[in-house]
């Protein structure tokens, strides 16, 4: 069937079995950045934004999309790179397979958390695995950057 | 300096941070063809009948592939160098199926639903056979893994498929019985250690084309594609020369591939149809059929004197290579050499190992690769030694450790410790901890205790007269550098690392170097990524290749200023003589034009020795005396890899590794039913630790200067997994009580141990 939505900003429709999985509608979309890790809903790699709220998009089929709004981290870029500096400042981006949907769910995080504790960090972004950094690299990341918008914010009052 | 030693951000953070197109599944043709596999359902059967005509039939398919249509050459998928220790025992497809997951078809077509339809129409009829499924019985047992009569094993390491025996092996040094039997202390335990997966979070995959001289090109997410070029050459049964292998970024590896676990399939597929195709792991098939770590029962007897010395250890491993030997051979001798020698009064020695086939899915490289399992074994026995005597487990290490200068015995590839900081790495370590005050452990009064627990570890730096390390260097016209390299990138960083060691050496910015890498057409031979090798061994490839261009760079800017090369100095940015200067965009321009000497170089490198970075690992957990449950509220780390070249790569790999091994300790455990398949085969009921298994996980580097590493600098990779699983251990008996020989240790084997001992008072 066909379905249209509207993906990063711009509306796109395509054809989709009614199984076809959200996740391989955006890659075939050209939406690279989304990943999959595993088939049970475990990973967090494939995590895009749909009306602003994080989804698995492994776990959504792609009819589900059908007048929504989807973000991916293609979507994203400039916002991308300013946290991702603080990430790669750390070297904790590491082999960065898990980064697209670790940092849509960072930003979907500091939506509705605008200053997180520790505790809330780890536990909003519990569902994002990530085997290479041990964690506490993206952590440190998150922590700096909430320390630099807040610079950043206090300069501007 | 200025980039070695310095934290330098990776060259391809912000592609990679952005979501870039840079993986292997971010790369390939739009035509590509779909490849899976049919996996048997049995652990140890004869395929009778194989039927897949109406397979064939089904729309969109390009080809269906059975035993019947591969060459019949054996071949090992280990990624190693050449003639591999891991026995030739695999076939593209084989007749005989050796573990729940085996392959037994090849299907390719235009879609995934019609590759998933044909798989569902090939009919198998099976004789099945009883499996070996355990250990203990697999050696002699009258069942064979590998009856068939062209089973190889290329190098003598104790081999023999009669026997269902992958390697077998026995040294000694001094009197090993004698001296148990004068030593006040002694420990005689079992220790086991399970198979884990290395879930790097981007599974198997590669995708294959045909290029315009008829070649087969095979885009990889491997660490070793030189290797794999050698190995489907083998397989396919044709020249190597018509491979070609690259490497693009890769989403983790881990050891995990240093195995060729995926690449034979879509190359066969390729081969034959013309057609690209790709074939990706699910996580599923990354559960069932991959390399894990080798599971190992391990023997320890160790012997210590009325003060504290440990006179002698005897350490005997079993090790479980499932159905094919890929590192089977290999990964056992390191749980001996690279624990033994952490004990340098030792007086006698002795390490025997088994290494069986069982059918179980194929072990291959895991981090550590064989330490990890080593060391958890003899440091829990030294602890356990330690507990005997009412020492202070800290106080027996510094009584016992490496020192530099000193032996470290039964280590053949490092007889002495060329370079060793262990004795600090252990002050430093203390001191973070607040040991002294935290040892053994604190009742917090809501039926929790809180115990301390500390290991030493030790690995290698590349594989001794083994491993190769190059570099290709060139002077580009704009006077920018390419740095051409064979070592492989898997998100560690090593591109990175090499650019920053050639910024130094050619007194030039980060920025106007260009890492190449890996093409197995165009980069310099590297035996790949492994075995703690890249940094140590290909970074002073690089430093011979900058040195051997500077002279390049002298000899032409010498004839520019019609001086002698001995009179001219270059500092990065001119080649000067006395009075005069040239630039180097200036002889990079003359070398473009009418020049007969060529501005680039390739360099080799292949160490000797292979000197062993060192490690204190301890760890803080806290236990519910209720319910056993424990988790890990701080581990601290203080390793000494030499100089660490970057850093923050290195902390975080250090920061990874903790956190691997934590799963290892306590969490991770490839389990098997009584048929065969393994249990846990998705990310559901395989746990690995996620943010909120990990407590904090302080890091620290106490550097010794390895004279034979790049400015100094040892491997840090592998190391960093060896110390979590025993100081965890120890912190549990510190806590509690109970000794934890077997893992992961999961909190029913703490209160069962709990139980037990209030039962014995
Ligand atoms: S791919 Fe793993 S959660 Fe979606
Ligand atoms: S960076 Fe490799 S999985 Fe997270």
């Amino acid at each position: 069937m066909n379905i249209s939505f509207w993906l990063n900003g711009v509306c796109v429709s395509g054809e989709a079995e009614p199984d076809t999985l959200l996740l391989d509608f955006l890659r075939q979309k050209g939406c690279y950045s989304v990943k999959r890790g595993c088939e049970t809903a475990n990973c967090g790699l494939c995590t895009v934004l749909m009306d602003g709220k994080p989804v698995l998009s492994c776990s959504v089929l792609a009819v589900r999309a059908e007048g929504h709004k989807i973000i991916t981290l293609e979507g994203m870029q400039k916002e991308a790179e300013e946290f991702g500096s603080f990430l790669a400042d750390e070297g904790a981006e590491q082999c960065g397979f898990c980064n697209p949907g670790f940092i849509m769910n960072v930003f979907a995080m500091l939506k509705e958390i605008p200053d997180p504790t520790e505790e809330e960090i780890r536990e909003y972004l519990s569902g994002n695995l990530c085997r290479c950094s041990g964690f506490v690299g993206q952590t440190r990341s998150i922590l700096k950057f909430l320390q630099y918008k807040k610079a950043q914010k206090e300069g501007e009052e | 300096m200025k980039y070695v030693n310095q934290p330098v951000r990776k060259s391809d953070a912000m592609s990679l941070v952005t979501g870039k197109p840079v993986y292997t599944d971010d790369l390939v043709p739009k035509d590509c063809l779909i490849v899976k596999i049919l996996r048997s359902p049995y652990a140890n059967a004869w395929i009778e009948d194989i039927r897949t005509g109406t397979a064939a039939q089904v729309s969109g398919i390009a080809c269906v592939f059975t035993y019947k249509d591969v060459p019949q050459k054996r071949f090992t998928l280990a990624g190693q160098t050449y003639p591999e220790m891991s026995p030739y025992d695999r076939l593209i497809l084989d007749r005989h199926v050796r573990f729940v997951g085996d392959a037994v078809a090849i299907v390719a077509g235009e879609t995934e639903a019609a590759v998933d339809k044909a798989l569902k129409r090939i009919k198998v009829k099976y004789r099945v056979e009883e499996p070996v499924l355990d250990i203990h019985t697999a050696m002699d047992h009258k069942t064979l893994v590998h009856p068939e009569g062209n089973w190889e094993s290329k190098v003598p390491v104790g081999a023999d498929n009669k026997r269902n025996l992958c390697a077998s092996y026995t040294e000694e040094s001094g009197n090993v019985e004698e001296l148990l039997a004068q030593c006040k202390y002694t420990v005689d335990q079992v220790y086991h250690t399970k198979a884990n997966q290395q879930a790097m979070m981007e599974t198997f995959r590669s995708y294959c084309y045909m290029d315009h001289f008829g070649r087969l090109n095979v885009v990889s997410s491997t660490q070793i594609p030189f290797h794999v070029r050698r190995i489907l050459g083998t397989a396919l049964d044709i020249p190597s020369s018509k491979i070609r292998v690259i490497k693009p970024r890769i989403g983790g590896g881990f050891g995990a591939k240093q195995t060729a676990v995926s690449d034979v399939y879509p190359a066969f597929v390729t081969w034959k149809t013309g057609r690209p195709c790709k074939l990706v792991y699910s996580r599923y098939e990354s559960q069932i059929c991959s390399s894990p770590r080798h599971e190992m029962e391990i023997r320890v007897r160790a012997g210590a004197d009325e003060n504290g010395i440990v006179r002698v250890l005897d350490v005997y491993s079993l090790s479980n290579t499932g159905a094919y030997g890929e590192h089977g051979p290999t990964t056992v001798s390191l749980s001996g050499h690279k624990s033994i020698a952490l004990y340098r009064h030792l007086e006698a020695y002795r390490f025997a190992y088994d290494v069986v086939y069982t059918n179980m899915q194929a072990a291959g490289a895991y981090r550590g690769y064989g330490a990890t399992q080593g060391i958890f074994a003899v440091e829990s026995a030294v602890n356990e030694l330690a507990a005997q005597m009412h020492m202070d487990p800290v106080k027996i290490r510094e009584l016992n450790m490496p020192l530099e200068g000193g032996p470290l015995p039964g280590y053949p590839d490092s007889p002495y410790a060329t370079s060793c900081a262990m004795d600090q790495c252990m002050v430093r370590a203390k001191e973070m901890m607040d040991w002294d005050a935290k040892y053994p452990c604190r009742d917090m009064g809501n039926g929790k205790v809180r115990g301390v627990g500390v290991a030493m570890a030790m690995q290698g730096s590349s594989i001794a007269g083994v491993d190769v390390g190059g570099a290709d260097l060139k002077l580009n016209e704009d006077g920018s550098y390419t740095l051409g390299l064979g070592c492989t990138d898997m998100g560690t960083g090593c591109d990175t690392i090499m650019a920053q060691i050639a910024a130094e050496c050619l007194e030039t910015s980060m920025e106007n170097i260009v890492v190449f890498g890996v093409d197995t057409d165009i980069s310099p031979y590297d035996s790949g990524s492994y075995a703690s090798a890249t940094t140590y061994t290909t970074g002073v490839a690089v430093m011979h290749a900058c040195e051997a261009l500077r002279e390049k760079i002298c000899a032409l800017g010498a004839a520019m200023l019609d001086a002698e090369k001995a009179q001219v100095d270059f500092d990065g940015e001119y080649v000067y003589s006395s009075d005069k200067k040239v630039s180097l965009r200036e002889i990079a321009v003359k070398g473009t034009c009418g020049n007969t000497q060529e501005l680039q170089v390739t360099r080799s490198h292949s160490s000797q020795i292979s000197p062993p970075p060192y490690m204190v690992g301890m760890a803080e957990v806290e236990i519910d005396k209720e319910t056993g449950s424990v988790k890990v509220l701080d581990y601290v780390a203080v390793a000494d890899c030499g100089t660490p070249i970057n850093p923050n790569l290195a902390r975080v790999q250090t920061e990874g590794g903790i956190a691997q091994g934590i799963g290892m300790a306590l969490y991770e455990d490839v389990q098997y039913s009584e048929k065969g398949a393994v249990r846990n085969n998705s990310f559901m009921q395989y746990k690995i630790p996620s943010r909120m298994d990990i407590g904090s996980i302080r890091v620290d580097f106490r550097s010794s200067y390895e004279e034979t590493g790049p400015f100094g600098a040892k491997s840090i990779g592998e190391l960093v997994i060896d110390t979590p699983s025993p100081a965890i251990a120890n912190a549990i008996y510190n806590a509690v009580g109970v000794r934890a020989r077997e893992l992961p240790i999961t909190p029913e084997k703490i209160a069962m141990g709990i139980l037990e001992q209030e039962e014995r008072e």
